[in-house]
């Protein structure tokens, strides 16, 4: 590790492990081929030198047999290595359920992170340890990409949409965060730091920051600014569908198709509105596009994902879903 | 035309700057060819020193943050569009296909030379946009970064890749029609040398994904000029729209660039070792499986772009079929040598050296492939290894190999075989030590076109830095020693080699219209007999 010739990161999540087995595995089939048919060549390049001008070679075709070995053992070998990589591949892009959540915002050239509790920073990201984490990505101008080589992990930050990343860090430290999509003049300045905490330590880190508002009460601040609740009633009464209980269910639009009602849906129903009409309604909700930025779409989104069909009043409803 | 005596060869009938401009000789634009492109190889390799330089220390220090993305960006867009695509076929291929299948001409001598010019017009363009400023983008041009975000020459550089675009279209379509329709007598398909495979395979590429580039880049184009809404979701577009549209082209244009390097090698490993190619109707069909596949697998640069998941798993699975008719390749040219007569020669040099690199290259693709693995190694530097161990290390390797080997033909001359072995070593060696370090850095994590970096990535870079001077040199002998030959080289013999195939049975250089008499073809490809027939020598 401490060595002057670096070989692998740090390797301080979940998934590390996992991924290191991987990378060697691959690399030990990659080093037995290289070295195979590195030795064959020069072997052969020197056993059968040309000994005189005029020499020709022994009148051999070729091998039908040996054709069909060379072909079906790298076939079965890849075979091997794309099962393991879609199996974890899989894993990486399925957040488990009891994941606490922070939103991430990639912009011309900074990262801006905000808690579930409210508490923001930036190019600074603190998570505790041991614990699921899941981060809902947007961004305000160009493509990025939220990268922590110590956790193994990436994902595009795409405009336009909300991208997730999940992990569960493993290791007190500090690990490097790189925007490793190409983003303009100060891409290689896009470089943050997680800090990964004792599950205490983070709470008590959380009560030191200064919080401008949960993601729920500015949420539900947005929802009431912008007359959200003006339309979309609880109940069937409303001019739009209701939004009680929408996260996570499944909608059926005017063209008869069922979609689920995920974070990227309700985005699109927000800024692009026309895109998807849900069935029995009309199609005459303005477009949010030029008038929600990131970051409080983020916060509106997750009032309307915390809208459970709970006894409580919508308005009333403080709790956080996503917390156990 | 000229005396029986002389040696009426194409360089020597009609000469003059306005012979040549309006030449229709298949043989003299293979040569103008070589001329831009070896002029815009070391332009490309200039911004890649420009880049080395620059990440020698952790620091932004030589250049600023905007120059250095300039380089790159430089580097990739001239490298690609302007080298790599053109360099075999354009030069190679368009002087040896038709010589191997019998013909005097392509098909179409006219739009050969409009196809040079459209390449000239468009790297004159390139060249305006380079005064201008350059371009920040990096030579993907992805959006919206390129369509809204950059305030560089964008819509300028694109018009330069679009008009060069048409070159290699017209170069293709060329090509495809003269194998159909110009082989002599007796040159059945089965019969064709498997360079002439590879350039077929490679213009079908070539006319199948060069438009969609085109029309991808136009929309760019037009996002930036006339605000169309096509890539930006500001405006309603989807940003991950251009990344399908532009890989669709740009990695088969990978295969444009390595599949004519795999035909060389095909040539050289059974002329070198004075053998019949082993397995040849597979390394044949390889080509064709490789061109074929190769429009299949764009989603694997999308694994982490949003795609969604089980698309990234059928373009993980048929990616890694690509690695078949790899492996079928490699393992054929290597039995080709079991029991050969191997020529230590300078182009067997550049043939073992292509293939220690190809199979790093090659290998190491599949590391990509593996959706999970891609996740850490994805926009690294084990990218930026991996790509220029397949088009550097091998494409380029293979194009030295093949103009080794064929330059005696192309210019009559013999060159200074000493240096040759020793450019071999050079480029074998400071490519590695360029190259090798990179895998290192991509997996511990150093993003791709950073300007600066931590200081733990260092030692690595500084190995690469070094690698990258002795590459230098390497090419810059080959550029030494080669123009030497034109003018004090020793005078070629017709066959140096003691290679089979119809381009060793004519002069060196060739006459103009390649064969006096009609070729008629009795016998397959690499038809090296062992007992009583003689190879005759020079």
């Amino acid at each position: 590790m401490s060595s002057s010739l670096p070989l692998f990161p740090p390797s301080a999540s979940s998934v590390a492990t996992e991924m290191d087995l991987l990378y060697l595995f691959i690399t030990g089939i990659c080093a037995f081929f290289t070295v195979l048919v590195t030795l064959m060549v020069v072997y052969f390049t020197i056993k059968y030198k040309r000994q005189r001008p005029s020499d020709v070679g022994a009148d051999i075709h070729g091998s039908l047999v040996l054709e069909l070995t060379w072909t079906i053992i790298p076939f079965i070998l890849s075979m091997v290595m794309f099962g393991w990589g879609a199996s974890l591949f899989y894993r990486m892009s399925k957040p488990p359920s009891d994941a606490m959540e922070i939103t991430v915002v990639g912009k011309q050239w900074m990262w801006k992170v905000q808690h579930p509790e409210g508490v923001r920073e930036i190019n600074e990201l603190h998570v505790p340890l041991g614990v699921n984490v899941r981060l809902t990505m947007g961004s305000e101008d160009v493509i990025h990409d939220f990268a922590i080589p110590a956790f193994r992990t990436k994902m595009d930050v795409v405009p336009g949409k909300f991208t997730t990343l999940w992990f569960k860090a493993t290791q007190i430290g500090q690990f490097t965060i790189f925007c490793d999509q190409y983003c303009g003049t100060r891409h290689s300045g896009m470089i943050g730091m997680v800090t990964v905490m004792a599950p205490q330590d983070y709470q008590a880190w959380l009560a030191g920051g200064r919080s401008t508002g949960t993601a729920l009460q500015n949420g539900e601040r947005l929802f009431t600014e912008l007359s959200c609740i003006t339309c979309h009633k609880a109940g069937s009464t409303g001019r739009g569908p209701t939004l009680i209980g929408l996260y996570g269910s499944t909608v059926t639009l005017n063209d008869g198709r069922k979609i689920e009602a995920d974070e990227n849906y309700i985005r699109e129903s927000i800024m692009n509105s026309q895109a998807k009409i849900v069935q029995g309604y009309q199609p005459i909700m303005p477009l949010y596009q030029t008038q929600i930025g990131e970051e409080n779409l983020l916060q509106l989104i997750a009032y309307i994902k915390a809208l459970t069909p709970a006894p409580k009043t919508p308005s009333a409803s403080k709790e956080t879903p996503s917390e156990k | 035309m000229t005396e029986p005596t002389e040696r009426h060869s194409y360089l020597d009938a009609p000469y003059g700057l306005k012979a040549w401009l309006l030449t229709r000789d298949h043989k003299r634009i293979a040569m103008l060819y070589l001329m831009s492109i070896t002029f815009f190889f070391m332009m490309g390799g200039l911004f890649a020193a420009g880049i080395r330089l620059e990440l020698l220390t952790p620091k932004g220090d030589i250049w600023t943050a905007d120059t250095y993305n300039k380089l790159f960006s430089m580097h990739g867009v001239i490298m690609v569009f302007f080298f790599l695509v053109p360099s075999i076929p354009a030069t190679l291929g368009n002087f040896f296909m038709p010589i191997m299948v019998g013909a005097k001409d392509l098909a179409f001598p006219r739009i050969n030379l409009l196809s040079w010019y459209l390449y000239v017009i468009g790297g004159v363009i390139a060249l305006v946009v380079l005064a201008m400023g350059g371009i920040d983008t990096g030579w993907t041009f992805y959006t919206p970064y390129s369509s809204f975000s950059s305030n560089t020459n964008v819509t300028l550089a694109i018009v330069g890749v679009f008009v060069a675009g048409f070159s290699s279209i017209l170069t293709g379509f060329n090509f495809i029609v003269t194998v159909h329709r110009m082989r002599a007598p007796g040159m059945t398909w089965f019969r064709l040398p498997l360079f002439v495979w590879a350039q077929y395979a490679t213009s079908l590429v070539m006319i199948l994904g060069t438009p969609v580039v085109a029309i991808t880049l136009t929309l760019v184009a037009a996002e930036r000029t006339l605000h169309l809404g096509i890539f930006d979701p500001k405006i309603g577009g989807d940003p991950v729209l251009f990344q399908h549209l532009f890989w669709f082209y740009s990695h088969p244009a990978v295969y444009i660039m390595i599949l004519p390097g795999m035909g060389v090698i095909s040539e050289l490993v059974a002329a070198m070792s004075r053998k019949q190619i082993f397995g040849y109707s597979f390394v044949a069909a390889s080509s064709l499986a490789i061109a074929i596949l190769g429009f299949l697998v764009w989603g694997h640069h999308l694994f982490v772009s949003s795609q969604s998941i089980y698309a990234g798993m059928v373009f993980s699975i048929i990616t890694m079929l690509v690695a078949v008719p790899s492996a079928v390749k490699t393992f054929n040219w290597a039995a080709t040598m079991y029991k050969g007569a191997v020529s230590w020669e300078s182009p067997t040099f550049f043939v073992v050296g292509f293939m220690g690199l190809f199979l790093i290259g090659g290998l190491t693709g599949l590391y990509l492939a593996t959706m999970g693995m891609d996740i850490a190694l994805h926009d690294t530097y084990f990218v930026v290894a991996h790509f220029h161990y397949i088009m550097v290390g091998g494409a380029i390797m293979a194009f030295l190999g093949g103009l080794h080997f064929w330059w005696p033909k192309m210019t009559g001359r013999m060159y200074n075989e000493a240096l040759a072995k020793t450019s071999a070593v050079l480029v074998f060696v400071g490519f590695n030590f360029t190259f090798f370090p990179q895998f290192i850095l991509g997996y511990l994590g150093m993003p791709r076109r950073y300007y600066a970096y931590p200081d733990e990535f260092q030692v690595w870079n500084v190995l690469s830095s070094a690698g990258a001077s002795v590459l230098g040199m390497g090419y810059t002998l080959v550029f030494c020693y080669l123009v030497y030959s034109l003018f004090r080289g020793e005078l070629a013999p017709a066959n140096p080699w003691g290679a089979k195939g119809l381009e060793w049975t004519i002069p060196s250089p060739p006459p103009t219209f390649n064969f006096d008499e009609d070729p008629i073809v009795t016998e397959p490809a690499y038809d090296y007999k062992p007992a009583g027939t003689e190879v005759t020598v020079g």
